[in-house]
């Protein structure tokens, strides 16, 4: 060594102890490793042995020790002492803040329990606070799907059992070609960047089909820029391309879906459209080996694809032919669509026939023998190595549901579904959706409802009505308006509540949303709506709590604040009852642990309810002399029991022997097991039970032994969703619920029970705004929680809206100029930036930069606030007035989602403002300003 | 000025791949937690919640836009995103060495990585003015330039389990883009790599020799109009039929054969 070489400590110690448990700096629920030097939090890193990240960790994650420590963390509960909105609180004691909860809350459920509205935004204890919710008694419930992906989630489910993300993922270890639609970043973020390393790194290609070319797209080996919007009649013409060519994997076909099944062709009868059936329920296929209608789940069958039923002088097909019908047509061929999406005629054939190349001829079989749910044993496992992944991008349309349907229904016609190379569910998925739960509405005073909020409908009669046909919930979910709105509408609770349609409620009730600012559209309106008072002076909404753990634009709009903790300072399931964490070849489920405690008067939201709902004497949170049944959040994760032997955790459930896995009874000692195996627990399926998941008999049974379900669920995937068709009959005047008249046309197009594509852009006046602006989150910020974190803003302090080319030379814009954007709803005056790598007819901007002043204790002069904006000011949850009267909900028809994509604009140049228009007043901080330097180190 | 040794051991560094890199920011920010944990100052952010924020970063992720050249009688190829991280490249020439005044910043010899002795550091600046590729950052608060240490207190600190005895970015990146190892060493993971993918340096013409490798990003869009794939696949979608009457000839052919 030189001399001037100095000798420095190559072994400095790390950390006196780490602790393990779930990140919450966004929806991903990666394990981490939290570094503590004198209790304090010193660095976080990813847990190597966690199945979600297996170690890597995003900058999300390995920011969230600034979280931890912003100065934006609310300190006490809080009642408000001005008017509404202008941020003037009072600090109170928890037992003053759970009184008044409790005061206002107890006469509501002894006379009208519908009166409160409990909806609890970007949640992960939704099977929790449902519980809350029922016990209640209230139908008024749901979580924040309704805003981001339900058609995703709802089409998957309807179609297939089971959608991406949460429900399945490619095959990674064997996938050759990888293609991603229109993603949201947060959504299965680490698992998807992970997985395409991993197929880069040995050759497999990545096509990316989104407007805009960053992130995944960025690193995509073939870009498509599609017309946003467009995704829909893109995949139908590929479909269209597939089947005329006959690459289409008709064993599969024919085995595992309903494309042999046969529809009632009988035009006059109640039941034209629907699937014959036999006694039993069991839908109708014909045998090849036999000609007979025959059930298709019969042994030996053989299910005939091109069979016609005839019978009674009526011809029955098959879905099949349906579809040959229907997709053969022209009006799909890529020459016909090609202007619309985007993309040449060239290119849409070029795409199909890589996915028909790879599909057939790069198939391969696994040498795992298994037997399917018709008894026949298959020696190997034939696979077909294309995959597909998809988010929000399009599912945010008002044309969603049927454009994730038809992407489902191009990965089946392939094969891919549940095969080696394919997509491949994961634990508690596949599951039919007649498993699921109905939606339950029916409200006693003083009582809980009658079952679950949530669930799938399969028909007009599971609709949420009340006896005169009016909507039983606020948000108007399972109504004709929106009749698959599997998550409810969260977009729509304000407004309705607002407008008193379809009733005034008492007491807005809301947890992890932040809707005063970035998950409302019309934000202005929404702030109006929320502090707006009759003729009486009082409130229009006459009470809101509000839960959150940080300052955000929301709390100042809350009459009472329920501060929570960060997620270092409490207790949390990630539970398979809820959105799990599985993998698709293991059943998995995770905890969180106090790993420090809070250093301020805040209490996890979950134990608050444990409290209040004993306080209100709910049935599920009192034991039988009236005292509190669950001391809190980690007392209920451990002994509440669904039904007998599944609780919200899976592992070290209570044997006979010891513990076990899936079933079992309560273990006083199950969190200490978590957290002794590193915050999360997992069962592996066995070898030969891990594919054709749906039909694979192994499978199921390891299912049922793990509680998934009580009996083996083996189904056929719907290429033809037959419920939709009931809403149709319903709509063409069969049965005795009926549709209003004014929806009748709606529901006939829309509800079709084969994918199809319709164009959202002449409702949002394209002739007039024929520019497309998009939304999307940045990797490294989740929602608006991202501002807050010292390191996090400095990757994004603000947001240009970025142009292509074309529109710049257009508009005679050069980058740092500012430029007027306007919908038909309203207008911004914004930075641009120049973009060339982007559809040549869109704009876009990240999502939730912009902040209101006073907001997130930051500084009133912060970027967020100055040249950060919001689109939501451009976005109305109403469609433009259509001159008929009435309110359109600017939604999916089918399941109410959000259609936050299909906004349209134009764009001009301005004289650049001081700073981003609308510039909205500060409103005072609970927690008054950050400190301006940051400079530590934990320890020293 | 400091002098930097002839040569060294081991060349230890990274290999970044940019065929991969998705632009997450994820290695930037696990850098920062870490080395405003671990090794000399910690890295401070002034203004951290007000109107300028700004922070030392010992590694920065930067987007460029490129355009390919149209060419002739072809539709405009696709427009590309590149992200770029940048941090130190711990170059065998290093002129951040050299042009210190103190001999605070120097190359160690066994594995060759640059480091600044924070104790003899004057905070005079020269060695971020001497680095092509701007690698370097002062520290706004400890007055001390701070750079990447290539995690020298992880690499061989025996606290830690030995898989994770590598650079904090490089445990951390969700896309497995970044590679670390021994470019002495021919068969190391690191030299394979770059020998396979054509690893690149970073503006070699100022001579520098850093031993960072950047894996260029494969050729993209080959499936669009005007590339080599797009008439080879065209077999792949011959018609079996025209329309729904001759698909079910089909269908029921195909079915009796299977």
């Amino acid at each position: 060594m030189p001399k001037d070489q100095p000798d420095i400590n190559l072994s400095p110690k790390v950390s006196d102890e780490v602790r393990k448990t779930t990140c919450y700096m966004c929806a991903c629920r990666c394990g981490i490793n939290v570094h503590l030097k004198d209790g304090k939090v010193a660095y976080i890193e990813g847990n190597r042995d966690h199945p979600v990240n297996q170690g890597v960790l995003c900058a999300k994650g390995s920011a969230g020790i600034m979280q931890v420590n912003a100065p934006s963390r609310l300190q006490n509960p809080l009642k408000r002492v001005g008017p509404r909105g202008s941020g003037e609180f009072e600090e109170i004691s928890w037992d003053e803040a759970l009184q008044i909860a409790t005061d206002w809350l107890e006469p509501i459920r002894k006379e009208a329990p519908e009166k409160l509205a409990f909806f609890t935004g970007r949640d992960q204890s939704q099977s929790f606070t449902s519980f809350f919710a029922q016990n209640f008694g209230t139908p008024n419930y749901a979580a924040h799907g309704g805003f981001c992906s339900v058609n995703m989630a709802a089409a998957g489910i309807y179609t297939m059992g089971g959608a991406f993300w949460e429900f399945g993922q490619p095959d990674w270890d064997h996938t050759k070609l990888f293609m991603l639609f229109g993603v949201a970043e947060d959504h299965d973020s680490n698992p998807i960047k992970m997985g395409i390393g991993k197929i880069k790194a040995r050759g497999a290609r990545v096509v990316g089909v989104n407007p805009i070319r960053t992130g995944y797209n960025a690193v995509a080996d073939d870009w498509v820029g599609i017309t946003p919007g467009t995704d829909g009649l893109f995949i139908l013409s590929m479909v269209h391309c597939l089947m005329k060519a006959g690459k289409i994997d008709l064993t599969y076909l024919a085995q595992y879906t309903n494309a042999p099944c046969l529809v009632n062709g009988d035009e006059k009868s109640p039941e034209y459209g629907l699937l014959l059936r036999d006694e039993n329920g069991k839908e109708l296929v014909m045998d090849r080996a036999t000609g007979k209608l025959t059930p298709f789940n019969q042994k030996g069958v053989k299910p005939d694809l091109a069979a016609t039923h005839r019978h009674a002088g009526i011809s029955h097909k098959t879905v099949m032919q349906h579809m040959a019908e229907r997709y053969l047509s022209d009006e799909y061929a890529p020459e016909a669509v090609a202007e619309r999406v985007g993309i040449s005629a060239k290119r849409i054939r070029t795409l199909a026939a890589e996915i028909a190349r790879v599909a057939f001829d790069e198939a391969f079989e696994l040498d795992h023998e298994w037997t399917d749910f018709r008894g026949k044993t298959h020696k190997t496992m034939q696979g077909r190595p294309v995959s597909f992944h998809s988010m929000r991008g399009i599912s945010a349309h008002a044309n969603g549901f049927q454009t994730c349907r038809a992407l489902h229904v191009l990965q089946i016609i392939l094969g891919t579904v549940e095969v080696p190379g394919g997509f491949r569910f994961k634990p508690p998925y596949p599951k039919p959706a007649t498993v699921h739960p109905k939606p339950h509405c029916k409200v006693t005073p003083g009582a809980p409802l009658d079952g679950p909020h949530l669930g799938f409908v399969h028909g007009p009669d599971d609709l949420a009505l009340k006896e005169d046909g009016s909507p039983a919930r606020i948000d108007k979910a399972f109504t004709w308006e929106n009749p698959m709105s599997a998550h409810g509408l969260m977009h729509m609770v304000i407004s309705n509540a607002y407008a008193g349609d379809p009733y005034k409620i008492d007491t807005l009730f809301m947890y992890m949303a932040n809707m005063s600012w970035n998950s409302s559209m019309n934000t202005r309106g929404v702030i109006d709506m929320l502090t707006d008072t009759d003729a009486n002076g009082d409130y229009v909404i006459p009470r809101i709590i509000y839960s959150d753990a940080y300052s955000s634009e929301m709390v100042a709009y809350a009459d009472l604040i329920l501060p929570d903790t960060t997620y270092l300072e409490r207790h949390d399931c990630i539970s398979l009852l809820d959105r799990p964490i599985c993998e698709a070849d293991a059943a998995a489920d995770a905890i969180r642990w106090p790993v420090i405690e809070p250093d301020r008067n805040v209490r996890g939201f979950q134990s608050v309810l444990c409290e209040l709902g004993a306080k209100l004497k709910l049935p599920g949170f009192t034991n039988e002399d009236g005292s509190q049944k669950y001391a809190d959040y980690a007392d209920y994760i451990v002994n509440h029991e669904r039904k007998p032997g599944i609780g919200p955790l899976a592992g070290w459930r209570m044997g006979e022997n010891g513990t076990q896995s899936g079933r079992g009874g309560v273990n006083a000692s199950q969190l200490d097991n978590y957290i002794e195996n590193g915050g999360f627990f997992v069962e592996h399926i066995p070898e030969g039970a891990n594919y054709y998941k749906p039909w694979n008999a192994a499978y199921q049974d390891w299912a049922v032994g793990m509680g998934l379900y009580d009996s083996p669920q083996p189904y056929l995937f719907s290429l033809y969703v037959e419920p939709m068709r009931k809403f149709q009959l319903a709509a063409e005047g069969h049965g005795d619920r009926q549709p209003p008249d004014h929806l009748r046309a709606r529901i006939k197009a829309t509800m079709d029970p084969l994918p199809i594509w319709y164009d959202p852009a002449p409702e949002n006046l394209v002739d007039d705004f024929p520019i497309t602006a998009l939304t999307q989150r940045p990797m490294a910020m989740y929602h608006s929680w991202g501002s807050q974190n010292a390191w996090l803003r400095q990757l994004h302090g603000h947001n240009p809206l970025y142009l292509p080319t074309k529109l710049m030379t257009d508009n005679n814009l050069t980058d740092g100029d500012w430029a007027k954007v306007t919908s038909p709803h309203g207008e911004i005056t914004v930075p641009v930036l120049e973009m060339a790598a982007l559809n040549e007819n869109t704009v876009w901007t990240w999502n939730a930069i912009g902040k209101r002043k006073g907001a997130w204790a930051l500084d009133e002069n912060a970027p967020e606030a100055t040249r950060g904006f919001l689109l939501n000011h451009l976005i109305h949850e109403l469609l433009p007035p259509k001159g008929d009267g009435l309110r359109w909900a600017n939604s999916d028809p089918i399941t109410g989602q959000a259609a936050w994509f299909d906004l349209k604009v134009r764009i001009e140049k301005a004289t650049p403002p001081a700073e981003s228009q609308p510039a909205m007043a500060p409103i005072k901080s609970p927690v008054g300003k950050g400190p301006s330097k940051l400079s530590w180190k934990v320890g020293k | 000025m400091t002098t930097l040794p002839q040569s060294t051991t081991r060349k230890l560094g990274l290999v970044i791949d940019l065929d991969t890199c998705v632009g997450c920011h994820a290695c930037v920010i696990s850098c920062k937690g870490w080395n405003t944990e671990n090794y000399g100052a910690p890295l401070s952010d002034t203004d951290a919640y007000g109107a300028d924020p700004s922070g030392t970063f010992l590694n920065r992720v930067h987007s460029f836009e490129v355009k390919p050249p149209i060419l002739k009688d072809q539709p405009a190829p696709e427009a590309q995103l590149i992200h770029f991280p940048k941090s130190c490249l711990h170059c065998e020439d290093a002129p951040c060495v050299t042009v210190c005044p103190t001999g605070a910043s120097y190359k160690r010899v066994e594995d060759g990585i640059v480091l600044v002795n924070e104790s003899d550091c004057i905070g005079c600046g020269l060695c971020a003015w001497a680095c092509p590729y701007g690698a370097r950052e002062m520290d706004a608060v400890e007055k001390v330039m701070k750079k990447c240490t290539l995690c020298v207190d992880r690499i061989y600190n025996e606290n830690l389990p030995e898989e994770d005895r590598e650079p904090a970015c490089v445990r951390t990146c969700p896309a497995g883009a970044r590679h670390f190892g021994d470019f002495a060493d021919p068969d190391s993971n690191v030299s394979k790599l770059s020998a396979e993918r054509g690893g690149m340096d970073l503006m070699p013409e100022q001579g520098t020799k850093p031993v960072n490798k950047y894996l260029p990003p494969r050729p993209k869009d080959t499936l669009s109009e005007g590339a080599g794939d797009i008439d080879i696949l065209a077999p792949y979608l011959e018609p079996v039929a025209q329309e729904a009457k001759g698909f079910l000839g089909w269908l029921d052919k195909t079915l009796e054969k299977l």
